[in-house]
């Protein structure tokens, strides 16, 4: 079975944070819209209403609103000498589905790239000299800057209520604030959340060492505030409920807390969820796309969606995953560096140490996704990576994002991790250990890659996304490095005792423990069709009517969480669009 | 033992069924009602067969034991929680990709690739463990002393216990479900009476906590559960 609908303007693919930023500005415009979802629909109410929706069980370990593997996943292998095998339980990653994506059970962590990180190789080039990029890295520039992204960064953070003390407003350093970002042309929205005791004893040691402590600038609105779209914020209640769960308090911003109500309001805006795009329909000549076919899970058919543009706003990989099953752009092949879908997929670095503190109770459950101070002394543009022997950098945190119990509760090491001996130790040591942690960036190589997998497919029977991705020594080092540093301000803290957490010296990657779902690239922006899939408007280099969004367009991972730089690129596309591709349809660049 | 834990839960019941379409949403068994109101000796099991029921009753036992502070698994009625995880969506892998080629012998770091369910894996690998000390002329896991019990699940976690690669998961899995059944809220048939959070200290579903953020003394209201259960 299969039928045809009428043509749209615009077919959106997902309905994530970035689907819904162009969704609502494209509606804006009076085009006529549909966004499709995958996954089923979401609302605050009923979906994240208390306090069903604050079930550890359900959601932080059944994974309740992430992407069932039964319906969609990918394989994962370290090398192309080893078989990729299916993701089959989500662990290392969770790619969220269904209205408001991953936009939904984040925890909220928002942040610029520091300027220099848009413009990496260069950097490196200019200040070090080509001969200190390893073998086998491909980092490369993004093709936009730190300053011509600034006012849509600023946009995102107003739009999404960000709770922060900003650091370098207008060329000048702000006390408080983190001093080695971007200039900005304005504070954040928000004051900063409320910080716990440990962050405190962080900061003052931090302070005292000679770092710039500041709040970790958070999505968690700390007082109500009312966006561009009309859309209104509550204050937070540190409820400790984030990341793996959708907001019971309208506080998180989500795109069902800032847009998508205000969005559903245009006529000319439709969306429809269980509808999973199953390809991007190309011209015969391939040179543009006539719209998309999706599966409607309703009617148990395939359904031809023609359009005159065509955005793909699903998750990174899955963005990628598409363009492969479409023909879009030519594969990469890790032999050769040829072809750009799939090239450059980097993941993110982190670590941390653990401490603890006999006589001091930190009431974690007390907190919200972004609680906790942070310093960026040690980020990408304050290491000199020829004396280091790495290029990144990483900024680091102490604070607790939650106190949820069945996900583990740290215990000194050597307590066993069962019997009698851990069940005292869980009711001695909740609540006095706390976290300094470094979320570091991961570079790109050349054998870190997407394509389709040779052997399993989804319940579609297309291939699925093949992932090859392992650790390599320069994000190793970096990463030892963040430990050094972060160990002498540990030991300055003086717990009681302390463990620290770090990849090291042969560290494979393991899909098991959950790491970060900060996946990039696969889709990336550049200057060169021959080296990037997307110009520097997010637009396909061979198709001039297909935009793709999302963090698949970084080069390489940043030091940083994701969406605010996935928010702000959102918003500096669907303009360019907007202003520059919608009135001549045409590549802009 | 306490039989306290054991029996408080009529109050739990009553005050659960607010609770039951969540229940019913997730998957989780219709039973909570008549499974709650039993003493754990009476309980029937959904899943688990009375020997596999005897074993993960031994084997929680001591993984959480009842000895010092604190409930142990058998308190918490864990074993209802195991038995109900694995009569529902967990057990059947259900949200899970199970399509071949299987590799269950693959790198430990790809992540599980057995062809089995949860379910099959706990019933496999308690056929399995107990064929084996059959065969061997000893007694079986629950026929055994708590420090003999100690002594194979310590055997079993560190590797010396080996199980065919598609039931290599199954200590993973036991200990998992058995920290999840003693910390996860009540409406899924373990951490009776909220007895593991009064024991940590976790306030449960209260949900708000904005005068509390930065205060260093203990925290002084108990633990409330979805269902509006206090504790």
């Amino acid at each position: 079975m299969a039928r045809t609908e009428r043509k749209r303007d615009v077919v959106i693919v997902g309905l994530g944070w970035t689907g819904a930023i162009t969704g609502i500005e494209l509606a804006k415009e009076g085009l006529d819209i549909l966004a499709l979802e995958r996954g089923p629909d979401r609302a605050t109410v009923p979906d994240f209403k208390y306090p069903q929706v604050i079930d550890e069980l359900r959601f932080g370990e059944r994974y309740g609103f992430m992407q069932r593997p039964k319906a969609s996943t990918l394989t994962i292998r370290r090398t192309t000498d080893e078989t990729a095998l299916p993701y089959r339980r989500l662990g290392s990653f969770l790619p969220g589905d269904g209205v408001g994506g991953a936009g939904i059970h984040w925890n909220g962590q928002t942040w610029r790239p520091q300027t220099q990180e848009y413009r990496l190789r260069s950097y490196v080039e200019e200040t070090f000299g080509a001969d200190i990029i390893p073998e086998g890295m491909t980092i490369q520039d993004w093709g936009v800057t730190a300053e011509e992204l600034e006012p849509y960064y600023d946009r995102f953070e107003y739009m999404a209520g960000i709770s922060g003390q900003a650091g370098h407003v207008n060329g000048e350093i702000i006390e408080g604030g983190n001093p080695f970002e971007p200039s900005r042309s304005r504070d954040y929205p928000l004051p900063p959340l409320k910080q716990q005791k440990d962050s405190m004893l962080f900061a003052e040691t931090a302070q005292a060492m000679g770092y710039h402590p500041f709040p970790r600038p958070a999505a968690n609105a700390s007082a109500p505030h009312v966006n561009e779209y009309g859309m209104q914020l509550g204050p937070c209640n540190y409820c400790g409920f984030c990341a793996r769960y959708g907001c019971l308090n309208y506080s998180k911003a989500a795109p069902q807390t800032c847009v998508l109500d205000a969005l559903k309001r245009y006529e000319n805006f439709e969306y429809r969820v269980n509808s999973e795009v199953l390809r991007v329909d190309l011209a015969p000549d391939g040179q543009s796309a006539t719209g998309v076919t999706y599966w409607d899970a309703e009617t148990q058919e395939e359904v031809t969606q023609p359009a005159d543009l065509v955005i793909l706003a699903a998750y990174s990989i899955h963005n990628v995953h598409l363009m492969l099953l479409s023909g879009i752009g030519e594969p990469y092949d890790p032999a050769t560096g040829q072809g750009t879908t799939g090239k450059n997929y980097s993941y993110q670095m982190n670590g941390g140490t653990t401490m603890f503190f006999k006589d001091r109770n930190f009431n974690p459950f007390a907190s919200a996704g972004s609680s906790g101070m942070s310093i960026n002394d040690f980020g990408i543009e304050q290491i000199d990576y020829a004396a280091e022997g790495f290029i990144g950098g990483s900024y680091m945190t102490c604070g607790h994002s939650n106190g949820q119990p069945i996900r583990g509760i740290a215990l000194p090491e050597g307590t066993k991790g069962w019997g009698a001996e851990w069940k005292q130790g869980v009711g001695e040591w909740y609540g006095r250990s706390t976290g300094l942690g470094s979320h570091g960036s991961n570079m790109s190589y050349a054998d870190c890659y997407l394509d389709l997998d040779p052997t399993y497919t989804d319940p579609h029977g297309r291939p699925l996304l093949r992932l090859t991705f392992d650790w390599k020594d320069n994000d190793i080092r970096m990463t030892q490095f963040m430990r050094r540093k972060i160990e002498e301000i540990v030991q300055a803290m003086e717990p009681d005792t302390w463990q620290s957490s770090y990849k090291g010296d042969g560290a494979r990657y393991d899909v098991r423990p959950y790491q970060t779902t900060h996946n990039v690239g696969g889709a990336i922006m550049g200057t060169d069709p021959n080296t990037s899939s997307l110009n520097r408007y997010l637009q396909c280099w061979g198709q001039h009517n297909v935009f793709v969004m999302g963090a698949s367009a970084f080069p390489q991972n940043i030091q940083y969480n994701p969406t605010g730089a996935v928010g702000a690129l959102a918003y500096w596309a669907v303009e360019a669009i907007v202003n520059d591709y919608l009135p001549d349809p045409r590549p802009l660049v | 033992m306490s039989r306290d834990y054991l029996s408080t839960t009529r109050r739990g019941f009553l005050g659960a069924t607010a609770a039951l379409p969540a229940l019913v949403a997730t998957g989780a068994p219709g039973r909570a009602a008549v499974a709650d109101d039993v003493p754990l000796e009476q309980y029937e099991p959904e899943f688990l067969t009375p020997a596999e029921w005897a074993f993960v009753m031994a084997a929680t036992a001591r993984i959480i034991p009842s000895e010092g502070d604190g409930p142990g698994a058998l308190e918490a009625r864990v074993p209802v929680f195991i038995d109900r995880q694995l009569a529902g969506d967990f057990g059947a892998a259900a949200d899970l990709y199970m399509e071949g080629p299987f590799v269950p012998d693959a790198p430990e770091e790809l992540g599980p690739q057995s062809p089995l369910t949860p379910a099959e894996i706990y019933r496999g690998a308690i056929a399995a463990l107990d064929a084996r000390l059959k065969a061997g002329g000893r007694p079986s896991f629950v026929e055994r002393d708590a420090k003999a019990q100690d002594a194979f699940l310590t055997d079993l976690s560190e590797g010396r216990v080996r199980l065919e690669p598609e039931l290599r998961e199954f200590w993973d899995l036991l200990l998992q479900n058995t920290r999840e059944g003693y910390f996860a809220d009540p409406m899924y048939g373990g951490n009776a009476g909220m007895a593991a959070w009064k024991h940590i200290g976790f306030p449960g579903a209260r949900g708000s906590y904005t005068e509390w953020v930065g205060r260093a003394e203990d925290y002084p209201l108990g633990p409330v559960s979805i269902s509006g259960e206090r504790g």
